[in-house]
């Protein structure tokens, strides 16, 4: 243990080494560090944001969904309504429709019956007539007759 | 063994006997040209490692280089914001440059003694001690630069009058009749400090260096001995790396408290 001036050198470079490393290395160094702690601490900050907006996000969905849902229901219950308002109205016009066209179809019918009636008096009057002609042997003038032929007619 | 030496005292005399160069007269007037080199060079690769990250140090996503110096930069500065609570922006850099550099010129220790002295001597260098720490100018220096900082910390922090009054007044109090033994006190307490910080450090690698001399010379025995000499060593040399880091820690743990102290208001 003898101390010589090697003791004074070695503080001189302990302080020039002191000096450089708070000068140049200690600085940079801190700041780059503080630097990311606080990125990460706004990005932390900025991913609580995000997953607070996306609870919020979701909360809205889902009443977005009950109200859609709701509406939904209501519309088919319009809906369903409507159909059966439509059917039922479809039933009493077309029940409507039928009876006419029985109605009408009834009437053509019994038009068709007098038409046939009427047919058949003249046939017979005219069978008569001959009937009658052949009996009497003699010609019948049938304007003589018209007016007994008509009576025969109306009567049949 | 690169040379022969008559004896066991010779050979351990050979590897603790310092470069010393004269440059006046007097036993004062001479540099430990091995300690010094070694730990200009040692300063210089540390910091010039921790300059060239800074250099290139982003405060995005960190290479390994630089998590690896961020981790020890944090480590020194949460011992310091836990111990030192003043407004100096000094104190870690300072416990930086003492940890990396004491860590370093510590850890020369692990360079076997004899195989360095053998390229020391390709060189023509004899007499070359690799571990500046266990040079006690070096552990000295270092106390003593702290010992002068922590006496500046606190005449800064609590002006030159304040400063010499905490002399005579802590710690048992102002009054006339306590004074001098305030002051005796006092005085103890700053011998004591640069005393025990330098000489705790000087001591365990110094004995280290030494264990491993002694370990060393089971080579003189033969070839048995050579190799239980080897086994040894790589023994102590892994207890040593506890050593080597827990001591560089507690000088830069030591380095803080006794500025915190010297700012401290009693």
């Amino acid at each position: 243990m003898n101390f010589n001036l090697t003791l004074i050198m070695q503080a001189v470079a302990f302080t020039a080494f002191i000096w450089f490393c708070g000068r140049f290395i200690w600085p940079p160094l801190m700041r780059a560090i503080e630097t990311r702690q606080k990125q990460i601490a706004d990005g932390l900050a900025a991913g609580e944001q995000g997953r607070k907006e996306l609870a919020n996000a979701e909360k809205r969905d889902a009443e977005m969904l009950a109200e859609a849902k709701a509406r939904q229901a209501e519309i088919v219950a319009i809906g369903e309504k409507f159909k059966a308002e439509t059917i039922e109205q479809a039933k009493i016009d077309a029940k409507a429709e039928g009876d006419r066209i029985v109605a009408a179809a009834r009437a053509e019918i019994e038009q068709e019956v007098a038409r046939a009636k009427e047919q058949l008096r003249d046939a017979v009057a005219e069978l008569a007539v001959a009937g009658a002609t052949k009996i009497l042997k003699k010609d019948v003038d049938t304007k003589v007759h018209a007016e007994l032929l008509a009576q025969l007619k109306r009567d049949l | 063994m690169a040379a022969s030496y008559e004896s066991p005292s010779e050979y351990i005399q050979h590897h603790l006997t310092f470069l010393t160069k004269p440059v006046g007269d007097g036993g004062f007037w001479m540099i430990n040209v091995d300690t010094v080199v070694t730990s200009l060079i040692l300063g210089f690769i540390g910091l010039g490692f921790l300059w060239l990250v800074t250099r290139r140090a982003t405060s995005g996503v960190p290479s390994k280089t630089q998590a690896f110096v961020e981790l020890a930069v944090g480590f020194v500065n949460d011992q310091v914001k836990s111990i030192y609570h003043g407004q100096s922006l000094w104190v870690a850099p300072i416990a930086l440059t003492v940890f990396i550099w004491v860590v370093l010129m510590n850890a020369m220790d692990f360079l076997p003694v004899d195989i360095m002295a053998m390229i020391y001597g390709w060189f023509g260098i004899h007499n070359w001690r690799s571990v500046p720490t266990a040079d006690v100018n070096t552990t000295f220096a270092l106390a003593l630069s702290v010992f002068a900082l922590m006496i500046i910390y606190g005449i800064k922090s609590k002006g030159i009058g304040g400063w010499t009054k905490e002399l005579f007044v802590a710690p048992f109090g102002n009054h006339p009749l306590l004074w001098p033994f305030n002051f005796l006190f006092q005085i103890v307490e700053f011998v004591s400090k640069p005393l025990s910080h330098s000489l705790r450090l000087y001591g365990n690698i110094y004995a280290g260096e030494i264990i491993f001399l002694l370990l060393g010379m089971w080579a003189a025995s033969g070839l048995v001995g050579t190799a239980f000499s080897g086994v040894l060593n790589l023994g102590w040399a892994i207890f040593h790396i506890l050593i080597v880091l827990l001591q560089a820690y507690i000088f830069m743990m030591l380095t803080i408290v006794y500025l915190a102290m010297g700012e401290e208001h009693h």
